[in-house]
């Protein structure tokens, strides 16, 4: 009973180590919105500075999976578990990384006078991140119709990111002098359409998880 | 550029859905077995595909092996055991009355946990069944059958040059393989093996395992087994059982990703009890 009690430690403690990481990549998105919407590049360059942490949580995570698999042999929910957070990992770190350019983005618009298109993005921010917390709450509790439920909604994302690009184009084309700026936002707005890809894939792992069902590139 | 919404999802299975098996080499129907009063199977129903590896895994004393025992009648050899219920073996009933016993095991071939060999030579062990059998009509077709069971069992390039030489002189390994040999050398149709490489070290159980995989174009392969991994490896369905009942019996890639049953997943995972 020793033995297994020790696996059960070792899943906890690497779901408690992925839900750090989901954390971090939540908490990165919020504050680099906040820099690009608030103005404030002192927040931008603290996103930039904590990415190495999130970077090496993502290698932690890494070699616990390995060290698990190759030590516990893992089989059924154990083994689905860890699959699913050895390959969710690199997701949540890459949505970090989103954060990171969106905080980039915002040191550079910060130095240049505002733009009313950030209002759009911050509506696309809240809900790429609210699709973020509930996929993470969904892979806590290991619940699939939560997780289907999230899917779905990144349509939502992607018609706000629609509605951006067009509105962005029609200004560079109405004001040539924007452009600059508008074509940084619209790599904004990129970086949070891709986000909401990413929570997608987080909650297909989830519903592997949970259901033993491969729902990835099937529509 | 647009982006598309998300269109419905149609699902598919995380494992390969279970894989379709051939025809029936051993068909089981409601099999019950008793050591005197004592019920050890519970109406076990099971077929066993033709030239496919089937692993039994489950607990000690769930009745894997006394299962396994009941496909060429071992266990007739044990007083007071009774048998219910009907075991195929190419549709015909292996405990209908007027069975050629040796026959039947001469069909169904068996090696156990522990290698026994005979203290005789190496040859003489492979020949042995042939020659009680009368099985070969000249020392030639003898040594050539002999020759055969040996590469059969991946044994020939290391023991080819001292034939004569006893069995007892082979590593744990080479015995097991040898016995593997003799009962290959028969020709069954069926190969059962009770946990073949529980007493053997890494390199000589990878050595009977790729053994099994070959063997399977040739032979059906039941193997029952403590280790999980190994029926992982080497089988292609796996049947768990518990207290002398079957539980699930599934493709193996299937069993060890999502089983459908919970006291399998509890079993596998290490959470039984």
């Amino acid at each position: 009973m020793d033995l297994h009690r020790h696996l059960d430690d070792e899943l906890s403690s690497l779901q408690d180590r992925v839900l750090l990481l989901g954390g971090e990549a939540e908490q990165a998105l919020d504050r680099a919105m906040y820099a690009l919407t608030e103005r404030d590049s002192d927040v931008a360059e603290q996103v930039l500075d904590h990415d190495d942490q999130v970077d090496r949580l993502e290698v932690e995570i890494d070699r616990l999976c390995i060290d698990i698999i190759a030590l516990r042999q893992p089989a059924a929910r154990d083994l689905r578990f860890v699959i699913s957070v050895a390959k969710m990992a690199p997701v949540l770190e890459r949505i970090a990384d989103h954060a990171c350019n969106i905080a980039r983005a915002a040191i550079d618009l910060n130095n240049e006078p505002e733009l009313n298109s950030v209002l759009d993005l911050s509506r696309m921010a809240e809900h790429a991140l609210k699709m973020l917390r509930s996929a993470l709450d969904s892979f806590t509790s290991n619940d699939a119709v939560a997780a289907r439920e999230i899917i779905k909604s990144d349509s939502e994302i992607n018609d706000l990111y629609n509605h951006t690009f067009h509105r962005l184009i029609e200004l560079m084309v109405t004001e040539p002098a924007t452009a600059t700026r508008d074509a940084r936002l619209l790599f904004v707005a990129k970086h949070l359409e891709r986000i909401g890809d990413y929570v997608t894939d987080i909650c297909e792992l989830t519903v592997y998880m949970a259901e033993a069902a491969f729902i990835k590139h099937s529509n | 550029m647009p982006v598309q919404t998300v269109a419905p999802k149609i699902e598919v299975r995380a494992s390969a859905p279970a894989q379709t098996p051939g025809k029936s080499k051993v068909a089981v129907r409601n099999l019950d077995f008793f050591y005197g009063r004592v019920q050890a199977l519970h109406d076990i129903s099971l077929d066993v595909p033709e030239r496919m590896v089937m692993a039994f895994i489950g607990p000690s004393g769930c009745g894997k092996s006394t299962f396994l025992r009941t496909l060429n009648r071992m266990n007739d050899v044990i007083p007071a055991t009774r048998v219910g219920g009907q075991v195929l073996i190419d549709d015909h009933d292996i405990y209908a009355p007027g069975t050629d016993v040796v026959e039947l095991r001469r069909k169904v071939g068996m090696v156990f946990q522990k290698s026994n060999p005979f203290p005789k030579s190496i040859f003489d062990n492979v020949a042995y069944g042939l020659r009680i059998n009368r099985v070969t009509s000249s020392s030639s077709e003898l040594a050539g059958r002999v020759e055969q069971a040996l590469k059969d069992a991946a044994l020939w390039n290391e023991v080819k040059d001292r034939l004569k030489t006893s069995a007892l002189s082979l590593s744990g390994g080479q015995q097991q393989r040898l016995c593997i040999a003799r009962a290959l050398a028969i020709r069954p149709e069926v190969l059962l093996m009770d946990e073949p490489a529980s007493a053997l070290d890494p390199i000589a159980t990878s050595k009977i395992e790729e053994l099994i995989f070959d063997l399977k174009a040739q032979y059906t392969i039941v193997i029952v087994t403590h280790n999980m991994q190994q029926a992982a490896r080497v089988s292609d369905r796996t049947a768990f059982f518990l207290l002398g009942k079957l539980i699930e019996v599934n493709a193996t890639e299937k069993m060890f990703t999502a089983p459908n049953e919970k006291l399998t997943e509890d079993y596998i995972t290490g959470r039984f009890g």
